[in-house]
């Protein structure tokens, strides 16, 4: 949990009173909204269908008990009681007002909370995995990473007007739980033959209208040279990203355009200039940093105590959610345990402020204070005592947190889509909680197996459709909403885009769509436990299109 | 929809004139006196193109109140009332389809 | 348009030459071919030479001449087009230029600070309005987490410099502050 001192304050502080300002200068006029709107989008805030919009960061998916409690009352305050976590571990607010802004964002601010630069073409949140710092397979906790990263590209003077937005994400497994491969800066923590540690670097990575999985151009980039090495990619971006199209401007397509190699060459020519100069990250530096992350004091447990055994053997419900949605901790005695946002019905990602405070009170009792936010819309807790798992899920049962379908069939990852977004081509909504509906037994979802469905609403692919198990895209045709289905899609170490299925389908067939290639699935996997991915894989996406299509 | 922002202008209906309001984001509609409205049966209606130019110009001109003026198309009812033209339209006048979380 | 340097509205004393135009006596401000063109002959000028240099072509192109050069103008076709803050800190922090650095174009108070740290030290204002936030700026920030050509200390030097020795002892902050 990173600690904000005397200049992280002030900086979020100072920003507030900048925000004041120009607001009251939007409002009064001096500030047209051609003018305004960069401003206001380099601190998250977007003008939606109905309302305003206000997207908090949450620098690499955590936050503390304090910080939670602090949205909750900003959601009661300023909004309509909730709030949405997003693919990009931030929260979305929907219903601010503009000139109660400054007022909810000093509330944030006096939490340390913000949202600059969770907008406009500049260095969004830095994400990583939401197990960062417990999980068993790290390297070493990648946050302390992405906060030197976060310091250094916030506010920066020279990329705060770059082409277009600029998302970086940062792991430390080799198994990715950050999507690091659709990202416009992947970076992957390894050891080299040497025993040293550093970054393997990918480039051009993202979704939306061309996606493209990110390429390496840097194999093992020392410590010492991450800053400096991300300045040059960030300068060669900015200097020949396009701007002549909107849609044609992202690194992507630079890194596209030139081939890796030789956009990879332009890198380092301007890194060689660079790179021993006070961007060279000394230990010292990296120290400091790594001091504010505060880390909890386990204590010395064991693993399976008896609290946990008993219940386990006596408790079905129990064990079912054991089974489910706890996972291994890096320390004896822990766990870490998944908070699914997606209750049968409900939509995807959204919490209550009753939530979120009853939730800030559950971590402060079973998890050092600290809550994780999951790109895939779920919650997590990453510091909780195996004996206290019981207790804890009673706690969440009664909130509503509990329910056993992490990673399966009815954990959909959706976009607000067209019932809050101006962007947007379809709803996406109401299709993720009617596939819930359908797909609302347990005991079928097991059967099912570990299986990911991403919505999008249109094309710019907030809800990550490309790389989802079943994705789906909203497009207009004719005035009426259909969606484009794809299949095979993962965001991990073997990252892929999915693969389209057929003709897109209407609104009020889409769901039976999906159904029928779950059932397709289970008919062809060779085996029960072959997951859906592994499947579709195997025989590819023909024999699925067959089966949905044959009727239609 | 596609974002109406993002096509030209073109009638193919009756039309109104709708924006944000730039204190609260709320929807509104340009009336005929030239007042912006939260209530869409007091929206001015044009049916020719070059009414809509002239609404949609004079409200351009006022960016204090409403922000990203556009065209958005209604539909007449048999009974002569309006309703909104597609259904984005009718999300931004109705609100969400969905429940929101907790209401 | 008014232009501002050093906290004050001065009248521009450089004359702007059209390519084809006799060179007056006295400072002139050549666009870009035409000053690479005469760079030999210019060297031979007392008086200051300016360059107004487009913002999508390489600073390396200009860097030869650069002692020959007291001004260099580099530009803001919209605000949102930020290749001159690269250019300007690649000239002063890469290649040591140390003459005036003038920002022209679509040039407003809400970026002051960016064009500033960038390494800008004069201002081709575009709103009369602006010009009192260029000649007396609010003082916003003042605390930047980045190096940059404005020489402030960034906050990750800063907080070394803050202790004596560099401990890695827990800051005063209790957790529970948030």
């Amino acid at each position: 949990m990173y600690l904000y001192d005397d200049f992280d304050k002030q900086l979020v502080d100072e920003r507030v009173a900048e925000f004041r300002d120009q607001v009251a200068r939007r409002l009064s006029g001096a500030l047209t909204e051609d003018e305004f709107k960069p401003l206001r989008l380099m601190n998250g805030v977007y003008l939606q269908l109905h309302a305003y919009m206000l997207r908090v960061a949450i620098p690499y998916g955590t936050l503390s008990s304090a910080q939670l409690r602090t949205l909750a009352s900003v959601a009661r305050r300023f909004d309509k009681g909730y709030g949405h976590f997003t693919t990009r571990q931030n929260l979305q607010f929907n219903w601010i007002k503009l000139e109660q802004l400054p007022a909810a964002m000093a509330d944030l601010a006096s939490a340390g909370l913000h949202g600059m630069q969770t907008s406009g073409n500049c260095v969004r949140n830095i994400t990583t995995d939401h197990w960062a710092g417990v999980a068993p397979d790290e390297i070493e906790d990648p946050r302390i990473w992405a906060e030197i990263v976060r310091q250094h590209s916030t506010m920066h003077p020279e990329f705060s007007f770059l082409p277009r937005k600029f998302k970086i994400a940062i792991t430390a497994s080799a198994h990715d739980r950050a999507a690091i491969k659709v990202h416009d800066i992947g970076l992957r923590m390894l050891r080299n033959g040497a025993g040293e540690t550093g970054f393997e670097v990918s480039v051009g990575g993202g979704l939306g209208r061309t996606p493209f999985l990110g390429k390496t151009i840097k194999p093992f980039l020392p410590k010492r040279d991450l800053l400096s090495y991300v300045e040059a990619i960030l300068r060669v971006y900015n200097q020949y990203g396009r701007r002549d199209n909107i849609y044609k401007a992202r690194i992507k397509i630079l890194v596209h355009e030139l081939g890796a190699e030789k956009f990879g060459r332009d890198v380092d020519a301007e890194w060689q200039k660079i790179k021993d100069g006070v961007l060279a990250l000394d230990p010292a530096v990296v120290a400091n940093v790594a001091a504010r992350f505060r880390y909890p004091d386990y204590q010395d447990l064991k693993d399976s105590p008896a609290e946990l055994t008993e219940a386990r053997a006596t408790d079905a419900e129990f064990a079912a959610w054991l089974g489910n949605a706890v996972a291994n901790h890096k320390m004896p005695g822990y766990a870490i345990v998944t908070l699914s946002l997606k209750p049968e019905g409900a939509p995807p990602g959204d919490a209550t402020a009753g939530q979120m405070d009853a939730l800030a009170d559950l971590a402060e009792r079973y998890s050092f204070g600290e809550i994780r936010v999951n790109h895939e819309q779920n919650l997590t807790l990453p510091h909780v005592a195996q004996r206290d798992l019981p207790a804890l899920w009673r706690a969440l049962g009664a909130i509503g947190l509990a329910t056993p379908n992490v990673g399966l069939v009815s954990d959909i990852i959706s976009c607000p889509g067209l019932d809050y977004c101006s962007l947007a081509n379809t709803r996406s909504i109401p299709v993720a909680q009617e596939l819930s509906r359908r797909f609302a037994n347990l005991g079928a979802q097991r059967g099912i197996g570990r299986l990911h469905i991403n919505i999008s609403g249109c094309i710019n692919a907030c809800g990550h459709h490309h790389v989802g198990h079943i994705g789906l895209l909203g497009v207009e045709k004719n005035g009426e909403e259909f969606f484009q289905v794809t299949l095979g899609g993962r965001s991990d170490e073997k990252a892929e885009l999915g693969a389209l299925l057929g003709p897109a389908v209407p609104y009020n067939e889409v769901a039976d769509v999906v159904e029928d290639v779950v059932s397709a699935y289970i008919e062809l996997r060779e085996r029960p436990d072959e997951l859906f991915l592994d499947t579709v894989k195997r025989i590819g996406v023909e024999p699925f299109k067959e089966r949905v299509y044959a009727t239609r | 929809m596609t974002s109406p922002l993002e096509r030209k202008l073109k009638i193919a209906g009756p039309v109104v004139i709708t924006a944000n309001r730039l204190s609260d984001g709320a929807v509104v509609y340009r009336a005929a006196s030239g007042e912006w409205t939260t209530q869409f049966t007091r929206a001015a209606v044009a049916t020719t193109a070059p009414t809509a130019a002239e609404l949609l110009t004079a409200a351009n001109a006022d960016g204090l109140i409403a922000v990203g003026a556009y065209v958005a198309p209604v539909t007449r009812e048999p009974d002569g009332g309006l309703r909104p033209g597609n259904l984005r339209e009718s999300i931004r006048m109705n609100g969400p389809t969905i429940a929101l979380p907790g209401h | 348009m008014q232009l501002v340097k050093a906290n004050r509205v001065i009248a521009d004393r450089y004359q702007r030459v059209l390519d084809d135009a006799g060179l007056p006596d006295g400072p002139i401000l050549l666009q870009a071919e035409r000053f690479l063109a005469d760079s030999a002959e210019l060297a031979a000028r007392a008086a200051p030479v300016g360059v107004v240099w487009p913002n999508n072509r390489k600073v390396a192109d200009l860097a030869p001449h650069l002692d020959r050069l007291a001004l260099i103008v580099l530009g803001f076709p919209t605000f949102k087009d930020g290749r001159a803050y690269s250019q300007a800190r690649q000239l002063r922090e890469q290649c040591g230029f140390q003459g005036e650095l003038r920002a022209s174009g679509d040039v407003l108070r809400d970026q002051y600070l960016f064009l500033v740290r960038a390494g800008f030290d004069a201002f081709e204002v575009r709103k009369d309005a602006d010009v009192a936030a260029f000649v007396d700026p609010p003082a916003r920030y003042s605390v930047f987490y980045q190096p940059a050509g404005d020489t402030r200390a960034s906050a990750l030097r800063r907080r070394l410099d803050g202790r004596r020795d560099a401990d890695t002892s827990m800051p005063a902050l209790q957790a529970a502050d948030f």
